[in-house]
């Protein structure tokens, strides 16, 4: 069974035409990073995948069955808006809060939601950081607990969404080989959403490239390449290999960093 | 100091005092940690024409005060991010005093109580409307008791909360309205302008002190009364504004509490 297939799908965004006859699918079990600059589409696709927003054509699956919201089998890491360093709550309350929180009611964590959080937390190895306030933690350790919290409920599948944002190149390392690991444990797909291809090289089976409405999905050297990545950004492209890191070009501007800057 | 329970206003004060404290520690604490501190002080802005505006027209402030608030608290949780946009909200909070304003013009009689509505009269609260606070109060715990859970995780993660089934809509204006009500009861006591005073400051002061919700929400509460409690003695003995010492302990907390932070650990870099 396919963690995820798109057959055909067409999705918009306010009114706008993000996706257009995209199909692709990706394994139980594969590490895949979701490319594309600002506004291609990363985060509606995920939405979509988490069946918060319709699809205006075509059809998707996830873990064989059509996309609904609320499904305990999909694990979200959303895109840090707000930062969480005036938050006076512990880490282990964060990750709680996750786990029945859609109940009503005062938050009094049951012995089994408590287990569930503790889990979570050793999984990422986050369980000495439980017990600080998340305003004490080091941006590292924050995604961390992150992290933790979309591991609640025993996901099959993974999305996060720009785990890598604002960190320095150790953490990114650190973050990208500790989900792909927790991936290979759990045997389940991950689908790992980055401005950046580089810090993704050293774990990534296959990469999927959103621009233009369209997407490209495969190995690293098949998508990361000047005719493939020419027709998602409509523009000439150039992709340079240099030691090992990779490159990718349009009239001399790197596009990639650029769109991180600019992100940031 | 003996003789301050002897008076019946002091003892109606000090009621309303834990009453309001209570309702403003609790609510203010999600507040603040929602990051929307800002609609406390919105609410109670439109609150004044409603005030005014009840009194205009012969009707309790009251009851016009938390109509315009909890009407106000449901806009803007139907509206949610949308309703983030300073220079819009600058306007309709300078809308809402510039139409006070106005009904007092209409009414002059009710223009000696213009200055409890903007600042408070808590040494001027009769037995019933003790009574009318302390029913609202329970409402509002009880309410938020019953919506504290999908309201916590909406504040901490609104997305994850909304992929994984919260209505964060409803949660967010249902609590909206519980800060209407609250706001409207704590004008009572500081007014209108101060309301940040006892909704804001001993909220924000116990985030800095605790790293759990039910610890948290205790110690907001505890600083709200004790705080109010202080400065209705400190006002008794001065004869100073209760309202001016609210506003002085809850910074003076507040700064305090940045100094000495958590007890925990050491922010590692």
């Amino acid at each position: 069974m396919n963690a995820i297939e798109f057959d055909k799908v067409t999705l918009t965004y306010g009114g706008r035409r993000v996706l257009s006859d995209v199909s692709f699918s990706i394994p139980q079990g594969a590490f895949v990073g979701l490319l594309g600059a600002n506004g291609a589409g990363k985060t509606t696709m995920l939405r979509a995948i988490l069946g918060l927003i319709k699809p205006a054509g075509g059809a998707i699956s996830v873990l064989g069955k059509a996309p609904t919201r609320g499904n305990a089998a999909i694990g979200y890491m959303p895109q840090a808006r707000r930062a969480l360093g005036d938050v006076g709550i512990s880490g282990l309350d964060f990750v709680l809060s996750a786990a029945g929180g859609h109940r009503w009611g005062w938050p009094v964590a049951s012995a089994a939601e408590k287990e569930a959080a503790w889990k979570a937390l050793e999984e990422v190895g986050a369980g000495d950081l439980a017990r600080r306030p998340l305003g004490e933690l080091s941006g590292g350790e924050r995604q961390r607990i992150l992290i933790a919290q979309s591991l609640i409920g025993n996901p099959q599948l993974l999305l996060l969404d720009e785990p890598l944002i604002s960190l320095d190149a150790g953490h990114q390392r650190a973050i990208i080989d500790l989900v792909h690991e927790i991936g290979e444990r759990l045997g389940i797909a991950v689908l790992f959403c980055s401005h950046e291809i580089n810090p993704l090289l050293r774990a990534v089976d296959r990469v999927l490239y959103l621009g233009k409405g369209k997407a490209a999905i495969g190995s690293v050297d098949e998508v990361i390449s000047g005719p493939v990545l020419s027709k998602l950004y409509g523009t000439h492209i150039n992709v340079v290999r240099v030691a090992g890191r990779i490159f990718v070009m349009a009239d001399d501007v790197e596009l990639e960093s650029r769109a991180h800057v600019h992100d940031l | 100091m003996s003789t301050i329970f002897d008076y019946e206003f002091m003892r109606n004060a000090f009621y309303a005092c834990t009453i309001v404290g209570i309702v403003s520690g609790a609510v203010g604490y999600f507040l603040v940690l929602r990051g929307q501190t800002f609609a406390g002080h919105a609410l109670s802005h439109v609150g004044f024409p409603g005030a005014t505006g009840a009194g205009l027209i012969g009707l309790s402030p009251f009851l016009g005060l938390t109509v315009f608030t909890v009407a106000a608290g449901i806009g803007i949780g139907l509206l949610g991010e949308r309703a983030h946009r300073d220079v819009a909200i600058g306007i309709v909070l300078t809308l809402s005093l510039g139409l006070g304003l106005l009904f007092l013009h209409f009414y002059t009689a009710f223009a000696s109580q213009a200055t409890n509505v903007l600042f408070g009269n808590v040494l001027g609260i009769s037995l019933r409307t003790v009574i009318v606070l302390a029913v609202l109060a329970v409402a509002i715990l009880v309410a938020l008791v019953l919506i504290a859970r999908p309201l916590l995780f909406a504040s901490l993660q609104p997305e994850l909360a909304e992929a994984r089934g919260v209505p964060i809509t409803l949660v967010s204006t249902l609590f909206m309205v519980l800060v209407a009500v609250a706001t409207s009861e704590a004008v009572q006591i500081v007014g209108v302008l101060l309301v940040f005073a006892l909704m804001v400051a001993p909220a924000a002061t116990a985030l800095r002190l605790t790293s759990g919700v039910g610890a948290g929400v205790l110690t907001s509460i505890a600083l709200a009364v004790v705080i109010a409690w202080i400065s209705l003695t400190l006002a008794f003995l001065t004869d100073w504004p209760t309202s001016f010492w609210i506003t002085a302990l809850g910074a003076a907390a507040y700064v305090v509490s940045g100094l000495v932070r958590r007890p925990s650990g050491a922010p590692e870099a």
